[in-house]
C-alpha cells in the first residue's frame, strides 16, 4: 500500500488492483494477435496507454511516475518509432523497402505472417507510451499552475 | 448521433457539451460496427474514451460559460454561403462516384484475392496497412512521434521554473 491519502477511496483502489492486470493484458493480447483478429497496434497501444491513465487517476500522479516516469515514456517512445524504421529498412535484405522478408509460416498461426508482427509490436510501443506521456505532461502542467 | 452533435454545440454548460461529444464517439464506433468494420470500431472506442479521460480532466476544473456575442448575423451570413457553395460543388463531385455498393476494384482485387498468400496474415486490413501500403503508415507515426515531441516541448517549461532560470 502506497499513500493512502492519494487518489480516490478504497473500494476503487481495490477493484482497480484486480482489474489494471487484465486491462494491459488485453492490450498486449490485442497488439500481438494484430494479424490474426480485428485490432492491431494501434488500438492495443492505446488500451495499454488507458491502463497506465487508469493507475494514475486511481491511485494519484506518484505512484504512476513511480512506475514510468517522463524520461523512460519518451525513450522506449524513440526506441518504437526506430524500430518500426528498423522494420522498414530490414526489407532492403529483399530488395525493396518495407518488403516481407522473415519467413510466412502458415495462416492462422502466433508467429506466421514475417514483418507485420514485429511491426505491430513497434507501433504498439510507440502508441501506448506516446499517449501516455501526452497525459503526463498535461497532469504536469496542471500541477504546476497550480502552484 | 446527429442529435448529440446538434446537443453539444446548443447547450451552454462545457462539461455537458464534453458528454455529448462522448455520445457522438460512441454512435459513431456503433455505426461502424454496422458498415462491418470491426478495427475501425475498436481503435474509435479505445481513443475516444482516452480523449474524453482528457477532455473531462481538462474542463472539470474551470467551468466556463461559452460567451456568444459579437457579429454573429455576419458569422451566420458566411457559414450559410459557405454551406451551399460546397453542396453546389460536392454536387457534381457525387455525380462522378461509382454507386454506393458498387466500388471500382482494381487494386482492392488484388489485395483480396493474394493477400493471404502473399503475406500470411489473417485479417486482411492489417495485411494492407501493415505491408502492401506500408509506408502510409510509416507517414502515419512520423506525425504522432513529431506531435509528441512537440507537445512535450511546449508543455516542458513551467516544470523547469523551478530549477532556475532559461
Amino acid at each position: 500500500m502506497v499513500n493512502n491519502k492519494a487518489g480516490m477511496t478504497l473500494i476503487v483502489k481495490t477493484i482497480t488492483r484486480l482489474t489494471v492486470g487484465l486491462i494491459m493484458l488485453f492490450g498486449i493480447y490485442i497488439v500481438f494477435h494484430g494479424h490474426l483478429s480485428p485490432g492491431g497496434g494501434f488500438a492495443g497501444g492505446v488500451i495499454v496507454a488507458l491502463s497506465f491513465v487508469h493507475l494514475m487517476l486511481v491511485f494519484g500522479k506518484d505512484f504512476a511516475m513511480a512506475k514510468i516516469s517522463r524520461n523512460l515514456a519518451s525513450n522506449l517512445e524513440s526506441v518504437g518509432a526506430l524500430m518500426f524504421l528498423f522494420v522498414a529498412l530490414l526489407g532492403f535484405l529483399g530488395g525493396s523497402f518495407f518488403h516481407n522478408v522473415i519467413a510466412k509460416g502458415k495462416p492462422f498461426d502466433l508467429f506466421s505472417s514475417g514483418t507485420i508482427i514485429l511491426s505491430n509490436i513497434s507501433i504498439g510501443l510507440k502508441v501506448g507510451v506516446g499517449l501516455f506521456a501526452i497525459f503526463l505532461a498535461l497532469v504536469v502542467l496542471e500541477m504546476a499552475k497550480k502552484e | 448521433m446527429i442529435f448529440a452533435a446538434i446537443v453539444a454545440i446548443e447547450v451552454n454548460d462545457l462539461l455537458s457539451s464534453v458528454v455529448a461529444v462522448g455520445a457522438v464517439g460512441f454512435a459513431l464506433c456503433v455505426a461502424f460496427l454496422i458498415l462491418k468494420a470491426p478495427d475501425l470500431a475498436i481503435t474509435q472506442l479505445v481513443v475516444e474514451i482516452l480523449c474524453l479521460i482528457i477532455l473531462i480532466r481538462a474542463t472539470i476544473k474551470r467551468d466556463l460559460p461559452l460567451v456568444i456575442e459579437g457579429r454573429w448575423v455576419f458569422n451566420t451570413f458566411v457559414t450559410i454561403i459557405f454551406i451551399v457553395v460546397f453542396l453546389f460543388l460536392s454536387y457534381f463531385v457525387f455525380k462522378e462516384l461509382p454507386a454506393f455498393g458498387q466500388p471500382i476494384m482494381r487494386v482492392a482485387n488484388l489485395y483480396l484475392n493474394e493477400g493471404v498468400l502473399k503475406t500470411g496474415s489473417v485479417n486482411l486490413v492489417t495485411s494492407v496497412i501493415l505491408d502492401f501500403r506500408a509506408y502510409d503508415t510509416l507517414g502515419e507515426a512520423t506525425v504522432l512521434f513529431a506531435s509528441i515531441i512537440g507537445l512535450m516541448a511546449v508543455l516542458r517549461s513551467p516544470g523547469r521554473k523551478g530549477k532556475g532560470k532559461v
